[in-house]
């Protein structure tokens, strides 16, 4: 909270302060700053005081850490008016995203990932640049496919491509997008996608009751993609309880390769 | 003179391992009792502080000894179980601090109610809980305390609530000093200090270091927390305090972590090695206790090598059991989630993925 605060003040007044949160559990400690000091400030204000800051750190489960320190905030910091929420998959989205993040002059939370910290990746040339930037509030396919959408954000992303690999060699082709914003939502790739394939699932690390998955079904409803669905929409999510730190038990708590493919192959009734 | 007598005893002590025939430790004639001069304590608000003399008798001493021998064997195997990767994600450990734990519990009741942070082990142990349920709790598995399901820093037992891993919230500890003090309520505020907090040390990380005062309108102590006889008798003081019905008070325990963090940290980094060998070597709290029992006759060189060579079977016996024991079984994955309700359903990664719920 202290911190925190220090933070949104210094750029109430008129600094560009990024606050580095250890990971995102101990952020529910500053969270009222998050929310009620940068979040809403500039509607509160009637567009008199806007709050430049980026909140950034590791989000999510990571391995053997247990409940306290295991919890996803993409539902959570999603769910605001006034914040922007991002979330990387890979090296290029995670220089991309931190440039736009604070050259934007809005409270953006980026939600990083521990695990995928120690990750290399192939690092196009254009993203070498320093100027090089991921616009907020757009989703990039990471995959092209015909019979399926599978959208997912963060480490996951990385689990479907996989799972899509594997999925290719039975002649399914998995359309995987990489949502890299959760809000403000690029519901329009998502729709273009679902228009296609006629098929969705989401898969998330958040526990699933009104998260990103949720969110994503209940818009595709809202909009013109619902009559091209051939099957409901499927979500793909962390298990419903406080990570536990046991490993056999952990591991049955994050959404697998094995679990994606199963929702794949029920929703495409195979 | 009373150096001196550590050094003779020191070296007589060395002689004695040679192999040679068990020495019969019945047949001495030890000190029913001993008594010490123990540090006067920093007093914040208070007129008088706890007594500079206590008496410790030769039961007590073994026992304490004992018990901060065990806390110091089991945070040393769960480092050697962390390395072998047999434990995983955090693991705080707190040797170097048994005098801590020890010495408060000594100073309480097994009624009165205890809760801490993420450096925990040492408090379950004291609390009551066995070394066996500890270790297998580390190592995640059915027999550990929590089954396997908290880990190093969710570990609870009777009247001892934790074991936490969110701390750091500064105003929260001032706002709960308010309400303490305007309540009255009986509550010892306890600041285990042991000069870091990670890896800053406490004077780059807090504009007072005078943590004994920092109740401001609540009184404090600040008392020696690597002698565990200071810190029994402040606790005593402290607890005798609030019974009295004057309300809240703080003790700040001036004591030592050998070492880091945690075991994702050296520890090094930030302080010296010679610092932590300078504390080794003169104040370890252990070393403290058995340099005074042997001096005052109170008990045997050997007798305490024998309580170590029984505590070192007790850890051995505990990681065989903690590396041996099952994981948890999957199917009691999503139990617990709620208490005192009917039995439902828990949803996994996706919907045809079920697990039961019960209390």
């Amino acid at each position: 909270m202290g911190f925190a605060g220090i933070a949104v003040g210094a750029a109430m007044a008129g600094l560009r302060p990024i606050c580095e949160f250890m990971t995102f559990n101990f952020s529910m400690q500053a969270i009222d700053q998050v929310i009620n000091s940068a979040a809403k400030t500039y509607y509160m204000s009637g567009g008199l005081q806007n709050v430049p800051i980026v909140f950034r750190g590791p989000n999510g489960a990571s391995a053997g850490v247990a409940a306290q320190h295991s919890q996803c905030f993409a539902a959570w910091y999603g769910h605001c008016p006034g914040l922007k929420v991002v979330s990387p998959w890979n090296a290029e989205d995670a220089k991309g995203l931190i440039k736009s993040a604070i050259r934007d002059n809005n409270p953006v939370v980026m939600l990083e990932n521990e695990l995928m910290y120690g990750v290399a990746f192939e690092f196009p040339q254009e993203a070498q640049s320093k100027d090089f930037l991921i616009p907020i509030g757009k989703a990039k396919i990471e995959r092209q496919g015909t019979h399926i959408t599978v959208v997912a954000h963060s480490r996951p992303v990385g689990h479907c491509v996989e799972a899509a690999a594997v999925l290719a060699k039975e002649g399914i082709e998995c359309e995987v997008i990489n949502m890299r914003t959760i809000r403000p939502m690029d519901i329009e790739t998502i729709e273009a996608s679902v228009m296609k394939t006629n098929h969705l699932v989401t898969v998330e690390g958040g526990w699933p009751q009104f998260g990103v998955g949720a969110e994503i079904c209940a818009r595709i409803m809202e909009g013109p993609a619902f009559n091209f669905l051939d099957a409901p929409a499927v979500r793909v999510t962390g298990t419903d309880v406080p990570m536990p730190y046991a490993k056999i038990l952990e591991d049955n708590c994050v959404p697998q390769v094995k679990d994606i493919i199963f929702a794949i192959k029920k929703t495409l009734n195979i | 003179m009373r150096k001196m007598l550590a050094a003779v005893s020191r070296v007589l002590s060395g002689a004695a391992q040679k192999p040679a025939s068990r020495v019969l430790v019945g047949s001495r004639n030890f000190a029913n009792d001993a008594t010490f001069e123990i540090k006067k304590c920093d007093l914040h608000r208070l007129e008088e502080g706890p007594p500079v003399t206590t008496v410790l008798t030769r039961e007590d001493g073994l026992r304490y000894y004992r018990m901060m021998q065990t806390v110091r064997r089991m945070e040393l195997k769960a480092d050697q179980l962390y390395k072998q990767k047999i434990i995983r994600g955090f693991c705080h450990l707190c040797d170097g601090q048994e005098a801590c734990c020890v010495g408060m519990e000594a100073g309480i009741n097994p009624t009165d109610h205890l809760i801490t942070a993420y450096r925990a082990h040492g408090f379950t142990f004291t609390r009551g809980l066995s070394v066996r349920e500890i270790l297998a709790e580390l190592t995640g598995r059915r027999g550990g305390c929590a089954k396997g399901k908290g880990g190093s820093m969710h570990m609870y037992a009777k009247n001892f609530y934790g074991g936490n891993g969110i701390v750091g919230a500064q105003g929260q500890i001032f706002e709960a000093y308010n309400m303490a003090a305007l309540w009255k309520l009986p509550c010892i505020f306890i600041c285990e200090n042991n000069r870091y907090g990670m890896g800053t040390s406490v004077e780059r990380a807090a504009a007072s270091t005078d943590y004994y005062k920092r109740g401001d309108f609540i009184p404090g102590m600040r008392v020696d927390g690597m002698d565990v006889l200071c810190v029994r008798e402040a606790t005593k003081f402290a607890a005798a305090h609030c019974r009295a019905g004057k309300g809240p008070i703080l003790m700040e325990l001036q004591t030592y972590r050998y070492h880091g963090h945690s075991m994702s940290d050296p520890g090094v980094s930030y302080r010296t090695r010679e610092e932590i060998q300078e504390v080794r070597s003169k104040s370890d709290p252990i070393m403290l206790l058995k340099d005074r029992m042997v001096n005052s006759n109170l008990a045997s060189v050997e007798e305490l090598k024998e309580i170590d060579v029984e505590v070192r079977k007790e850890i051995e016996d505990a990681a065989q059991f903690a590396t041996a024991d099952p994981e948890p079984p999957l199917e009691e994955l999503g139990y617990h989630i709620y208490s005192n309700e009917p039995p439902f359903e828990v949803r996994g990664a996706n919907q045809w993925i079920k697990f039961k719920s019960i209390s």
